[in-house]
């Protein structure tokens, strides 16, 4: 089987990294490491290692230790998605309605109209604050069902194995070379009237694909756990051993895999609406966008029109990768600890040249010194 | 040998699958399209010749005594030829013809801004990978905005400020159709002139598909370097320079290269609606106006060649794998 290329690498990092999220898969999280028996670390110097030792936090326990680390990229990440979604569902409370068009047309930004006025005098800063609540529910909706059929497609076809592993894994593989965002414009040219329901169901049918590959691989290698075995030999059952076994050790994956859908749909919903294919009557960013250019707002350059919906949706995937990014470091450990022993051999490089020349100090190990010296330059 | 064989295998099975959903996807549609398509093209002055009615019957299935896989046999007798039905926007031009004129504009900007935006990505990204644990490694997190980036807002900000406001490129077209007003020719000008038309496209492209070649290669590239073979070289003291390229670059950039298939699908939807902005005469802009103009026949056959062009450039970066990593040779 390891013929077929998908299944030899990694459409990820995440896949490749299937001895590193052993780490978390047993329910040792990385931090409970004795950091001198880990070998991935390339600290060979006592003198890095008592550094790397005493700065590195304290262990977590239990379910903290599944959750992403309060790295500065996940606080900025959660705060960035937070804020956008708070403002989806608190702005609207305090603009105007945004199909009214009461307003006169083409008005600049004022303090009045904090985004000016659209080609129907509609303001757009009040648009701007309904629409997220539609592109938002779109991606949810979408990422949701992308997150259920990769699951399908992924932990079935790499747990049970044989023909249905064949089976699922082709489809799998046919449509993750059909290109997806054609597949959903030529769709959406058949149905005349499109619901946001049906927009969001087309574009999670058509983002699983990536996802279902990469937990299968996990799904496969979790399979021959000992773990797992034994719940066979107890005479689990076969979804059990799916649902209780082996999902929960697949969390912090498919959190990752769920972002990245939801992403992937909200920018999909954008394109639709932009080429005037979205959801028929209602405001979501990427029809923002679509008034805009087709109005004029790029020729007599109304900034405030075009910039702020796209600035939306790419501040909120900016987020959501950001948070990817640190759910990544926690089933890669390595992708953490590989910095960050680079950083503490620096540091402890530094702290012995300025405790050197005031004496003896706690540390000396000056034949590995150039060694050291190389791996920081380099 | 075994490997190729079971890839090829693949692709004409995905292949056989695509024309497949081609055929199918007008008549799992709610609504007669059929009869969206005949008002249509009654209205614009269109007559019913029997070539025409072949034509429509061959798209949307003929009358009802022809039973599915009839129609289906016939589907394929005429893709196999090399029809795919009239396009009524251009009537009475031929859907292969359209698409063949816009065929190379995609394949020349998309193509080439991919494989640039690709390598860049892979060079920044082992770079960076290398770099951990420095300043470098700051780079992160402005990748990831960059990966965020809707394709076409970024293309429209690229023309409001390059084309509207510093008048530098030109805001649509892929050459200047008033010097050259006869069509594409031979001639360095009409060089000239795509590669200023097609420099704001290209760089919309590049700008947002290395965000996550970089990322994804920047982490692969951590990951590699803590491996032991790495910590081995450099112990034996080998020059960083070569553990850093023949060692470290050379495994990390395995999964960048046979992921590409899935990154490949972004870049072309992406391109799709970026078409749209600069009026780029390709694929893109045919299949949207093909859409605009309920013109299922040109819709359907882009489709079919988009999906095609998708399939043979994954066909061929897995024979480049193939032949990069005998492994994937070996196990077959």
């Amino acid at each position: 089987m390891a013929d077929d290329i998908r299944e030899a690498q990694a459409v990820t990092p995440a896949a490749d990294a299937a001895p590193a999220a052993s780490v978390v898969v047993d329910g040792l999280p990385p931090e409970n490491h004795t950091p001198g028996i880990e070998p991935d670390v390339p600290i060979t110097s006592p003198d890095a290692f008592a550094v790397a030792s005493t700065d590195g936090p304290a262990p977590k326990r239990g379910l903290r230790a599944m959750l992403p680390r309060r790295s500065g990229k996940l606080i900025v990440g959660l705060a960035l998605v937070i804020a956008i979604i708070v403002f989806s569902i608190i702005g609207p409370f305090f603009t105007q309605s945004p199909t009214s068009t009461e307003n006169q047309q083409y008005l600049p930004p004022s303090s009045e109209h904090w985004l000016g006025t659209n080609h129907l005098g509609v303001d757009i800063f009040a648009q701007l604050a309904n629409g997220g609540a539609g592109s938002l529910m779109v991606g949810l909706v979408a990422g949701t069902l992308a997150l259920v059929l990769s699951l399908c497609f992924g932990i079935i076809a790499g747990y049970v194995g044989g023909w249905t592993d064949e089976i699922l894994k082709f489809i799998t593989n046919v449509m993750l070379v059909i290109p997806g965002l054609p597949l959903v414009i030529v769709i959406s040219a058949y149905l005349s009237t499109r619901s946001l329901w049906i927009v969001a169901l087309i574009l999670g049918f058509t983002a699983w694909a990536g996802a279902a590959i990469v937990l299968r691989l996990q799904a496969k290698s979790l399979r021959s756990r000992d773990y797992v075995y034994a719940a066979k030999v107890a005479g689990e059952k076969t979804h059990r051993i799916i649902l209780v076994e082996i999902l929960p050790n697949l969390l912090p994956l498919l959190a990752a895999n769920f972002l990245g859908a939801v992403l992937l749909a909200i920018l999909g919903e954008a394109g639709l609406s932009y080429l005037g294919l979205g959801p028929s009557g209602s405001i979501t960013w990427g029809t923002i966008l679509n008034q805009a250019s087709a109005n004029g707002a790029l020729a007599q350059q109304m900034w405030w029109w075009f910039v702020p919906p796209g600035l939306m949706i790419a501040l909120f995937g900016c987020g959501l990768a950001l948070i990817n990014f640190s759910i990544d470091e926690i089933i890669n450990p390595k992708l953490r600890q590989a910095p960050a022993a680079v950083k503490s051999v620096r540091k402890a490089r530094k702290s012995r040249a300025t405790q050197r020349p005031s004496g003896p100090s706690a540390v000396a190990s000056a034949p590995v010194a150039p060694r050291d010296d190389e791996k920081v330059k380099a | 040998m075994r490997f190729y064989v079971r890839r090829i295998t693949f692709y004409v099975i995905t292949l056989w699958a695509a024309v497949s959903l081609n055929f199918l996807l007008p008549k799992l549609m709610p609504g007669d399209p059929k009869q969206i398509f005949i008002d249509k093209f009654v209205r614009k002055g269109g007559e019913l010749t029997p070539a025409m009615q072949n034509s429509i019957d061959l798209l949307f299935g003929g009358d009802d005594d022809a039973t599915l896989w009839d129609q289906y046999l016939s589907y394929w007798g005429k893709i196999l030829q090399g029809d795919l039905g009239i396009s009524i926007t251009y009537y009475p031009k031929p859907v292969v013809e359209l698409i063949g004129a816009a065929l190379p504009w995609t394949l020349g900007l998309v193509g080439l801004a991919t494989i640039i935006s690709f390598i860049l990505g892979i060079v920044g990204g082992a770079w960076v990978g290398w770099k951990r644990g420095t300043w470098v490694d700051h780079v992160i997190p402005a990748s990831t905005l960059l990966q965020a980036l809707p394709y076409f807002w970024l293309a429209l900000i690229l023309v409001s400020v390059f084309s509207v406001s510093l008048g530098w490129f030109p805001i649509i077209g892929a050459y200047d159709i008033f010097s050259f007003d006869n069509g594409p020719e031979w001639s360095w000008e009409f060089v000239g002139s795509v590669v200023y038309h097609g420099t704001l496209p290209a760089l919309t492209i590049i700008i947002s598909a290395v965000g996550g070649w970089l990322l994804g290669m920047r982490n692969m590239m951590v990951s590699t370097l803590s491996e032991d073979y790495v910590t081995t070289a450099e112990a034996k003291g080998l020059r960083p320079m070569r553990v850093a390229t023949t060692y470290a670059t050379r495994n990390a950039v395995l999964p960048s290269i046979a992921g590409f298939g899935v990154t490949l699908g972004f870049v072309v939807a992406g391109s799709v609606v970026m078409e749209q902005v600069f009026s780029y005469p390709g694929l893109g802009k045919l299949l949207l106006t093909s859409v605009q103009s309920n013109d299922f026949a040109l819709m359907q056959g882009t489709f079919l060649v988009i999906t095609v062009s998708v399939l043979a450039a994954n066909f061929l970066m897995e024979l480049i794998y193939g032949f990069i990593d005998p492994r994937t040779r070996n196990n077959g």
